[in-house]
């Protein structure tokens, strides 16, 4: 049950009680005193100790250790999303420190708990990973490390492109298309006799019919609709080995565990500290912790001008939110009122603030979150700003203030967790087998030589020929390995279903 | 505990930096980045490619969300500090940077150019201090405590204050009876050697040969570093006279003039006279120059020094000759045929970047 000194274990009952009272709902916690040395091993493993061997745990070892040795940085705490929660507490940490971090970690637990993007998630993640980290130990005992490693390297280059939202939404009805059905009719709107030629006019038919058409064209393609969680299709399509299977299947399950955290950084964060400062600041601190608890906390909080602080941005939102609706800003005749002076005078008391922000943590995600709440007094406020490179000098400017470009500029960057949404739209691209992946473009280019180097990979798993669809200066380029060599080639970006398939330019 | 999970995938990762490292050991050799990043014992060495390739987005991104004071149109303040906004297209991309000592990327070089390891002549040794962990202090770190002499010392404390009692044999140090390990220096022959640099920096040595010099010099010491422990490096310019000095200087002096290479070679006669007698030291000169001499007769008192006094007083003379904007000059063919069969003689062609490694290897293949 953790090995907290008598001391902490006093600390972390008094934390829990109070957290339960304000209404914070979490799994059990179990803490874990550490050194700093442990908790670098353990973060290193993205905070679960059993997992598979691999080097890139090594790398991030020695960086974090590195820069702890150097100062530059320090683990304050780690917490575990999982039935009972983990948490580890640097032993060297004082014990304002540890109280602070008892209470953020409250915080993050019931937001794992609760926060509806975290349902499907595995409670039992330590087992999951253990499991996982032994068979693939056994793998690699049977078929060579560097093989194993090989392919868990393509796999990790590759484990974002899953799709986030799948664990809630069923993206096939699962129905098999049989060829030799008769033909469909034309579904016609339902009306009576006298009715049927004004509400179902030939031309609407025609339209149905054609509609119709086009999907049963598409239903022949395969896939027949893009495929966004492309390791996924790898997994159902690619010729692989039972072993590769077993391990590809592993890293996605790894992937969709982790992919809510990529989510919720912002609410998951603000949400902790907003509870760790109100803790703390009410109960927690005595006198003599005040001044230390603050530098801290303001340590957390600190923005840098150039970037966003999760932390700030997160437990300002939150109180910002608790505050509205505490004074009655929201609905029609608030949003509706243009005049600015109004609107910050505007207090209909109605205490709903606190309900509010339980109820946002539960069915918000960070982009939900920014998108719902950022306003322009909260724009404003937080002096937030969109920047840019100034083409001229090379220097980083203020671009805006307007919070609709803020806004738009941190949904851009929130979207897909920063990245790159791709798909599969054709597997059987010119007859040959060959994969066809698309980039959703959304305005911002791809890093192509990774691009190409990624495709590689995916290559390797593939077997035949791989392809990606993007833009490149305002041109569709499309990137291509046959495994032996890479090639780009300018292409007619493909449209509505039509792939660039034919467009191309013939070869030279 | 045994060993750690961390440890094993730590190893890992060394092994797999050592490879990229070797596999990439011409390109940075050639490019010279190295140089620069080396402190007392690391190099820091930029391998963007050990992190595994993804799909992501470039840089030319529209910027980003910031938070602060300013107008727009201002500058966002902080910026060249912290690598946020560094000039260049690379900009934000952060580029890993792996330590490595240089014992380590000798060792690399080493296996890559397959160089013998040196065996230092004779019995020129001097003798210096190293220690090893036999001795005993009363203070130390908790890590280097010596728990059977502790406990005896506080068993001679305990019997000797009457506290200990053979039928219930507790025995409790205080902070008086700890004692550590502490180090006994000692001494140990060690070889040691002098590393004479000299260039030309006449008028035809553009900036490109003095890159090239530089670049050789950096792996040639760092090779050398590591085989002998106590190394000591001198630079030696000449155009029609000669100079000796510091590292700054040598690789960024641009003279003009007229080269008459007997002036560095006459410097260096009287350097190893002066400091380094033969009998202590394991002498290297190297001279780096783009070939062309003053007369044929200075070449002549070249070869008379270099025959007469400095070859028997060193392991080895290498000689490398840099390709400049002007070709390449005379000097290497008449070492050459001077020293047909004198195997302390080494001479080298650099005609560009990609010479350099070659040239390190014959210079150093030898284990002289």
């Amino acid at each position: 049950m953790g090995n907290l000194t008598p001391e902490l274990a006093a600390f972390r009952d008094e934390t829990r009680d109070l957290a339960r009272s304000y209404g914070l709902d979490f799994y059990e916690v179990i803490f874990e005193l550490v050194d700093y040395d442990e908790l670098n091993m353990v973060a290193s493993y993205g905070g679960f100790p059993t997992r598979y061997p691999h080097w890139r745990f090594g790398m991030e070892y020695e960086q974090l250790s590195k820069s702890y040795a150097w100062g530059l940085s320090k683990i304050y705490e780690l917490v575990i999303n999982n039935d009972p929660c983990y948490a580890y507490l640097m032993r060297s940490n004082s014990i304002t420190e540890q109280k602070l971090v008892m209470a953020h970690v409250y915080g993050h637990c019931d937001f794992f708990k609760n926060n509806s993007w975290f349902a499907n998630t595995s409670r039992k993640m330590m087992d999951v990973l253990a499991n996982h980290g032994a068979r693939i130990r056994r793998y690699m005992d049977r078929h060579g490390v560097e093989v194993v490693e090989d392919f868990i390297d393509v796999v990790h280059s590759l484990d974002n492109l899953i799709d986030p939202y799948s664990p809630f939404i069923r993206r096939d009805d699962g129905k098999k298309r049989v060829d030799d059905e008769a033909p469909r009719e034309v579904k016609k709107i339902q009306a009576k006799d006298y009715m049927d030629r004004f509400i179902n006019p030939p031309k609407f038919l025609a339209d149905q019919r054609k509609k119709q058409k086009a999907e049963d064209e598409r239903e022949r393609r395969f896939p027949p609709r893009p495929v966004r969680d492309v390791l996924k299709f790898l997994l159902d399509h690619a010729p692989l080995q039972t072993w590769q299977h077993d391990v590809l299947a592993m890293l996605r399950e790894e992937a969709y565990y982790f992919a809510p955290q990529g989510m919720t950084k912002i609410m998951n964060e603000g949400w902790a500290v907003y509870w760790h400062s109100k803790l703390m600041t009410r109960h927690l601190c005595d006198a003599s912790e005040i001044v230390h608890y603050c530098d801290t906390h303001s340590g957390t909080l600190a923005t840098r001008p150039g970037q966003i602080n999760p932390y700030k941005i997160g437990v300002e939102l939150f109180r910002d939110i608790e505050e509205r609706w505490d004074r009655g800003r929201f609905g029609p005749e608030y949003q509706a009122c243009d005049d600015p002076e109004l609107r910050r005078q505007w207090n209909r008391p109605t205490g709903l603030g606190r309900e509010r922000i339980f109820e946002v943590r539960r069915i918000y995600n960070d982009v939900t979150f920014i998108d719902e709440f950022v306003t322009p007094e909260f724009a404003e406020d937080q002096k937030l700003f969109v920047y840019g490179r100034n083409a001229q000098t090379g220097q980083l400017e203020i671009v805006d203030r307007d919070y609709r470009k803020v806004k738009d500029q941190l949904l851009n960057a929130l979207t897909n967790f920063g990245n790159p949404i791709i798909r599969v739209v054709e597997a059987n691209y010119k007859n040959r087998g060959e994969l066809y992946l698309q980039h959703d473009w959304s305005g911002n280019e791809l890093q192509l030589e990774h691009a190409q180097m990624t495709l590689q990979g995916l290559q390797r798993l593939w077997g035949r020929p791989v392809h990606l669809e993007t833009m490149e200066g305002g041109k569709g380029r499309l990137l291509s390995y046959d495994g032996q060599q890479s090639t780009m080639k300018e292409v007619t970006p493909s449209k509505g279903g039509q792939l660039a398939v034919g467009k191309e330019p013939e070869p030279s | 505990m045994g060993v750690r999970r961390i440890d094993q995938d730590h190893t890992r990762f060394r092994q797999i930096v050592r490879g990229k490292i070797k596999q990439n050991l011409r390109r940075f050799v050639s490019s010279g980045e190295l140089i620069g990043k080396q402190g007392q014992k690391y190099v820091a060495i930029p391998l963007p490619q050990i992190a595994l390739p993804r799909f992501r987005f470039g840089e030319n991104k529209k910027g980003g969300v910031g938070q602060g004071e300013g107008e727009p149109g201002q500058p966002v303040p902080g910026q060249d500090q912290d690598g946020q906004g560094q000039a260049g297209e690379q900009e934000g991309q952060h580029v890993l940077e792996v330590e490595v000592p240089l014992e380590e990327l000798a060792r690399i070089l080493g296996e890559e150019l397959e160089l013998p390891n040196i065996e230092p002549r004779g019995k020129k040794n001097i003798r210096s201090a190293a220690g090893r962990y036999t001795g005993i202090s009363r203070s130390g770190p908790q890590s280097l405590r010596h728990f059977r002499r502790t406990f005896k010392a506080a068993l001679r404390r305990q019997i000797s204050s009457g506290t200990y009692d053979p039928d219930r044999p507790m025995i409790v140090p205080i902070r008086d009876d700890m004692r550590f390990r502490s180090v006994q220096t000692r001494e140990v022959p060690q070889a040691s050697a002098a590393v004479v640099y000299m260039m030309d920096v006449s008028g035809s040595m553009g900036r490109e040969q003095k890159e090239i010099v530089r670049i050789e010099a950096f792996w040639i010491d760092t090779w050398l570093r590591h085989q002998y422990k106590n190394l000591e490096v001198n630079y030696i310019v000449h155009d029609a006279v000669a100079h000796l000095v510091d590292q700054h200087t040598f690789f960024h002096l641009r003279e003009s003039g007229g080269t008459k290479i007997s002036s560095a070679y006459e410097l260096c006669l009287q350097l190893m006279r002066d400091k380094y007698p033969s009998s202590e030291w394991n002498i290297y000169p190297f001279h780096f120059s783009d070939g062309d001499n003053w007369s044929s007769r200075d070449t002549e008192r070249c070869v008379e020094l270099l025959k007469t006094s400095i070859l028997p007083e060193t392991n080895q003379f290498c000689y490398g000759q840099v390709k400049s904007a002007y070709g390449s000059g005379q000097f290497k063919k008449d070492l050459d045929s001077a020293f047909r069969s004198e195997e302390k003689v080494v001479t080298t062609d650099i005609p560009d970047r990609e010479g350099i490694l070659p040239s390190i290897k014959s210079f150093l293949g030898k284990g002289r």
